[in-house]
């Protein structure tokens, strides 16, 4: 109960107050969204009762935009402008992509994230992400009859900086409040930890269609805690296609198809790989465009061999995660299979083989991702009653460090460091007299920054001249719960200060986002201007409700002026709110935040020493 | 008024000193994260989402350093004053220094012939020199109160701590 009453004030069991939350699984090759309804975490189906949205995106020449099924039937006859496994772009730029020359699209090679050049003009993975995330969105405010409080968005663990930051946007866009970027693997360890209340050590293998997972996770009491985590963020069931899609070409001596005869042939591949994985041998027959036949056979062992390195591969990951955690394989308990991909035998047995255990394969690899989510976002949005609260700590899948002389990566942020986290670091000066200093932000394990991926870089300006070496460069990188970087550096003696939230080199500037915002307020000004207001009054309602709650438990911590002060913001607040006006709004949520700084900060130490209490309190010093 | 300031053992609740029950302090680390975790302050106004976060980077910075023996005995040397000085101190006995050097020969060679097994062997017996490494640092700093010693010692870690990565790093790219 003490929980219940100190920690969270703003949450209600009262059920007009149930917040509508929604978790998220963008998936490269389909995606989901679920949410959790008395009590009972469910996927939300569309007007035709399923619940797999395919993550494929079609743009027409008459400016509609068909996602899903519909778009899933016309990627042959048009395979230019529909837009499939839009993930593996995310946060990448032309020459991070694998099989470009077999995809049908008209890649613009600019400088940061890929472009494709569409009949609706040039598309930014970010804004494809975007309308699968809308049709999501929809989904969801039509299924559970209101606007969303906001979502938890899963990305797979191995992401990067720049991939995280790209769908944290690909989310805005959409018009999502982001309650959390989750990890997929995370996400299902919640789902599968929370129904079978596990206890021990587990891990969460993720063959999804273009990425993969591992993470090894620590179960107790009611914590999930990340203990390491790898994979390969260009590595999944989209490959196992590719494999056996080069296969049929060889062995039907066609050398170069067209757009779209690569199109269908890649989705007979990837029907005739689901089809092995329950027979042993499969046909495949079609009749290309170019008036070429294919009459084949292939048998399962043949796919295995072909596919065995893939298998492999994932292998490696592993065992680096298993080193990371300073653990043996038989020391898992568990391990847990999410994605489309471990439906294959071979996979299972590779992991079985490996672990010398059979995996777990009674959760649906397609859906366990999205109900975690869903029961995060339950929590996150402030729904759950506090004594069956459950705490997730996960980590950051790889280091993040800074360029030093000679072009080598120095570590700041260790990989598989709890987050959120900070570390800071000092610098100085190399000539005399120098009065700014480049900083080259970069993530990655290797040594030299040509072989890391490079983040973000910035400049800090106006240090006092000094000889070289007297000035004192303070870097500190924070990284917060959705393991997103942001960086500042600051010269120690004279307190001059750069800052940067890392827009990470492959990522959109802020002005891109906002141009794609303006974008879509001319299209619908009106719409976009009634959800701006909803959205502050609603926030305004959320912070008004959240503190009263707050003050009806702890106020005795405020003197009777500080008390009076907070109830005139609250009051001034309130007034705003019932106005029309977004801007009022604002600036007096602005000025509440102001206000209630010290209350917050009064509440987070009875919180802390509440937690203490039952350690030596004595021993505190006060 | 709490602060961020105090030392991370009495953020625990824990006796400043370089044995410790880890249970107690992965019990405590656990039970703090549980009341700031910014996982718990989502849907509450920005005052407390900041402080949350403020927080939550501090109690797991705190116990990531008193988790590892060597950092738990950095930290303990500075709040007593004294400075390892990584950087510029390497005055290391003869003997620590030869030994060092035949490990890194033997990495060396173990990385060109890629020879796993010898890997592993040499990871084992580095990981043996810290264990004894850490019960020397146990009597110096908490019996014996030999700050000088305990530098030396940490700084002896360092190094094995270095040769450790350096070796998973090895045999992680003789799997890739």
């Amino acid at each position: 109960m003490a929980l219940l009453q100190i920690s969270e004030p703003g949450m209600s069991t009262a059920p007009h107050q149930h917040r509508l939350a929604v978790g998220i699984d963008l998936g490269t090759t389909n995606s989901l969204v679920a949410t959790v309804r008395n009590g009972v975490t469910l996927c939300l189906q569309d007007e035709d009762g399923r619940t797999l949205l395919p993550s494929i995106v079609h743009y027409l020449p008459d400016g509609q935009i068909v996602v899903g099924r519909k778009a899933m039937a016309t990627q042959a006859v048009d395979p230019r402008n529909t837009i499939v496994s839009v993930k593996r772009f995310m946060g990448r730029g032309l020459k991070d992509v694998a099989h470009v020359e077999t995809m049908p699209y008209d890649f613009v090679d600019n400088a940061g994230m890929v472009r494709l050049r569409t009949v609706q003009g040039v598309k930014s993975p970010v804004e494809v992400s975007a309308e699968i995330l809308k049709d999501l969105r929809l989904r969801a405010e039509r299924s559970l009859g209101g606007e969303l409080t906001g979502a938890v968005i899963t990305v797979p663990a191995y992401f990067d900086e720049a991939q995280r930051q790209a769908t944290k946007d690909a989310a805005r866009l959409a018009g999502l409040n982001v309650l959390r970027l989750l990890n997929e693997p995370t996400a299902a360890a919640i789902a599968y930890g929370l129904e079978n209340a596990s206890e021990g050590i587990y891990a969460v293998y993720d063959l999804g269609g273009g990425t993969f997972d591992i993470s090894i996770l620590r179960l107790s009491r009611g914590v999930f805690e990340v203990v390491a985590t790898s994979g390969d963020a260009a590595l999944g069931g989209d490959d196992f296609d590719h494999r056996l899609f080069c296969w049929i070409l060889d062995n039907a001596g066609i050398s170069l198809p067209s757009d779209r005869d690569s199109r269908r042939m890649l989705m007979k591949a990837r029907e005739v790989k689901e089809r092995l994985t329950l027979d042993e041998s499969v046909p495949i027959r079609m009749t290309l465009d170019s008036g070429d036949e294919i009459d084949l056979t292939i048998e399962r062992d043949v796919f295995v061999d072909m596919t065995r390195p893939l298998v492999d591969k994932t292998l490696r990951p592993l065992k680096k995660a298993l080193r990371d955690a300073n653990l043996d394989p038989a020391d898992v308990k568990g391990v847990v299979m999410v994605g489309g991909a471990t439906r294959m035998p071979h996979v299972q047995k590779a992991v079985g083989e490996f672990f010398g255990a059979m995996p777990l394969t009674n959760l649906d690899p397609d859906t366990v991702v999205a109900i975690g989510a869903a029961m995060q976002a339950n929590v996150l949005a402030g729904n759950r009653a506090g004594e069956d609260e459950w705490l997730l700590l996960d980590v950051i899948p790889l280091s993040l460090g800074i360029e030093t002389m000679g072009g080598l990566a120095e570590k700041i942020i260790p990989r598989n460091s709890t987050i959120p986290t900070a570390r800071a670091q000092e610098f100085t000066t190399f000539k005399d007299g120098q009065t700014a200093m480049a900083f080259h932000v970069v993530q990655g394990e290797r040594e030299m920054i040509a072989d890391c991926r490079s983040l973000a870089r910035f400049e800090l300006r106006g240090i006092p001249p000094m000889v070289a070496g007297a000035a004192r460069i303070r870097v500190t990188f924070q990284v917060d719960a959705d393991g997103l970087l942001s960086v500042t550096a600051r010269e120690t003696t004279t307190g001059v200060e750069a800052r940067v939230e890392v827009k990470p080199s492959y990522g959109l500037a802020d002005n891109e986002i906002a141009e794609m915002l303006q974008a879509g307020f001319e299209h619908a000004r009106d719409d976009m201007e009634r959800r701006g207001l909803k959205e502050q009054q609603v926030e305004a309602t959320r912070v008004i409700e959240a503190t009263e709650k707050a003050l009806a438990v702890d106020g005795g911590l405020l003197s009777d002026a500080e008390r009076a002060d907070l109830d005139a913001a609250i009051a001034a607040l309130r007034s705003a709110a019932e106005g029309r006006e977004v801007r009022a709004i604002k600036i007096q949520l602005e000025a509440f935040n102001r206000a209630s700084n010290e209350f917050a900060s009064r509440r987070m130490d009875k919180s802390i020493r509440e937690a203490l209490a039952g350690h030596k309190i004595d021993e505190i010093r006060i | 008024m709490l602060d961020l300031h105090q030392d991370y053992f009495a953020l625990f609740g824990l006796p400043r000193a370089f044995a410790i029950d880890i249970e107690r302090l992965e019990q405590a680390y656990l039970d703090l994260q549980g009341k700031v975790h910014p996982d718990r302050y989502a849907h509450l106004p920005d005052a407390e989402k900041r402080l949350s976060m403020q927080w939550a980077t501090h109690v797991n910075e705190a116990f990531r350093t008193l988790k590892n023996p060597l950092t738990r005995g950095h930290y303990l040397l500075e709040l007593r004053g004294v400075d390892p000085a990584f950087d510029t101190n390497t005055a290391m006995s003869a003997e620590f220094l030869m030994e060092q050097m035949e490990w890194r020969e033997a990495l060396g060679e173990a990385k060109d012939a890629a020879d796993e097994d010898v890997l592993d062997e040499l990871a084992r017996r580095v990981r043996h020199s810290s264990k004894a490494l850490v019960d020397e640092l146990a009597r110096q700093l908490d019996v014996a109160n030999d700050l000088e010693g305990a530098a030396d010692t940490v700084r002896r870690m360092k190094f094995l701590e270095k040769l450790q990565h350096e070796i998973n790093d090895a045999l992680t790219a003789l799997e890739s």
